[in-house]
């Protein structure tokens, strides 16, 4: 479980988020938002990327501020530009960096990046510089780059925001069979059709919280 | 997109199969070999020796091109300032050592994983762990080292282009503060981005 109580984050001059409260129970759960309204900093609060100016987060009963090294154990992050998360040159070795970091086993670490790689899609290129994967292959290994870790908690920057339509659908399917408790900011409206909960921030606060129908109807109307 | 030095191409020669610790040795050695050598006639013959390791690696000429295309400008203008300083014998020789050398180092990249050489390194850093030094980070810096070029390499491609679409492809300014912004807003990501993987733990 990820409970926000009575979150304030203030970056400089400007209040990013004012007053978030919020128990996130459920097991996909989307953010929907107008640039500026908040919502990345909403996601990277669940694993301690930012931390809270006023009030506390917590992730599976641990505080991020005290905690922020276990829960990043917990909570898996993906951002929306791939580039900026793969930090190994080849596919393979990026998705066992965060394995050899935990002090995993050398076989163990092969048969792991193994099966993530063949699940997903891209064995076939695990020696392969990660440079040359297009954009939507680039994703899916910095998705499995974080599922290899088997995370409570999967948190998603607009993943498919650089996407083409056939990765974006891949993702979206990705998402569907995830075991995890996932959290996913997007602009991508029909990726969150049958996630459990939405909710809608603007301007720093959360302004409607219900299923995707009404809270997508909600974000469109204040759009408007 | 050039694979400047260090993407390594999968193999069975056996150069892939020296471990990493003897490969480096040997790339210390050889460049200091290089650096001993005067004569173009032995440099010549140390040029072949490079190439006949190119041939038993199987890196594939594609590869091995892409480790010096890079150098081919620098190249040219040491060869003529040397030529032009020292004459023609220092010249040949000075621009064969770096070229060797460069080609040397390449061929270590290519027939080793960059995970191995990490292993490898930590391993040969780990008597820094009582000074306080963490190995694994690094040997880390070599990876992003590595990783960083060709996300330079793109970023710059990009900028070149808008560049040419604004039609200001001659102003330094319109080609430097946009790759610099670009470069630090990189570097900005992938630290945040080591943070979500558990590196600050």
């Amino acid at each position: 479980m990820i409970e926000f109580a009575g979150v304030h984050v203030r970056l400089g001059r400007r209040d990013v988020l004012r007053g978030v409260t919020a128990r996130l129970t459920e097991r996909r759960i989307g953010v929907v938002g107008a640039n500026g309204s908040g919502k990345s900093t909403l996601a990277r609060l669940i694993n301690g990327l930012a931390l809270p100016t006023s009030g506390t987060v917590t992730v599976r009963g641990m505080d991020t501020r005290r905690h922020a090294a276990k829960i990043r154990r917990e909570v898996g992050f993906v951002f929306t530009d791939p580039d900026a998360q793969i930090v190994m040159p080849t596919v393979a070795e990026d998705v066992a960096f965060s394995l050899r970091r935990r002090g995993v086993p050398k076989d163990e670490v092969d048969r792991r990046v193994h099966e993530v790689l063949t699940r997903y899609g891209l064995a076939d290129h695990a020696d392969q510089p990660a440079h040359h994967l297009s954009g939507g292959e680039k994703q899916l290994l910095a998705l499995c780059a974080v599922l290899v870790l088997e995370p409570a908690v999967l948190v998603m920057d607009e993943p498919t925001t650089l996407l083409d339509l056939r990765h974006s659908r891949m993702i979206t399917g990705i998402l569907r069979e995830l075991p995890q408790q996932v959290v996913v900011v997007t602009h991508d409206l029909p990726l969150l059709a049958d996630f459990d909960r939405v909710l809608v921030l603007d301007g720093g606060t959360i302004v409607a919280d219900a299923d995707p129908a009404t809270a997508i109807d909600h974000y469109r109307n204040l759009l408007s | 997109m050039t694979d400047l030095t260090g993407v390594y191409v999968p193999g069975d020669s056996p150069l892939h199969r020296l471990p990493a610790g003897a490969k480096l040795l040997g790339l210390l050695l050889a460049c200091t070999a290089l650096v001993l050598l005067g004569s173009p006639v032995a440099l010549g013959v140390a040029a072949v020796v490079v190439a006949l390791l190119y041939v038993v690696s199987g890196v594939g000429a594609a590869a091995a091109w892409a480790q010096l295309r890079p150098l081919r400008w620098f190249a040219a203008a040491l060869f003529a300032l040397q030529f032009l300083i020292a004459g023609p014998a220092t010249a040949i020789a000075v621009t064969l050592r770096v070229v060797l050398a460069v080609a040397l180092a390449g061929l270590v990249t290519l027939t080793t994983r960059s995970s191995v050489m990490m292993a490898s390194l930590e391993r040969f850093l780990s008597p820094l762990r009582h000074v306080g030094v963490d190995p694994f980070r690094l040997s880390l810096l070599l990876s992003l080292t590595l990783r960083s070029v060709p996300v330079v390499a793109a970023l710059a491609a990009r900028v070149r282009e808008a560049q040419k679409a604004r039609g200001v492809e001659r102003s330094l300014r319109a080609f430097a503060v946009p790759l610099v912004v670009g470069v630090l807003r990189h570097a900005d990501a992938l630290g945040e981005a080591l943070s979500a993987r558990g590196l600050d733990d």
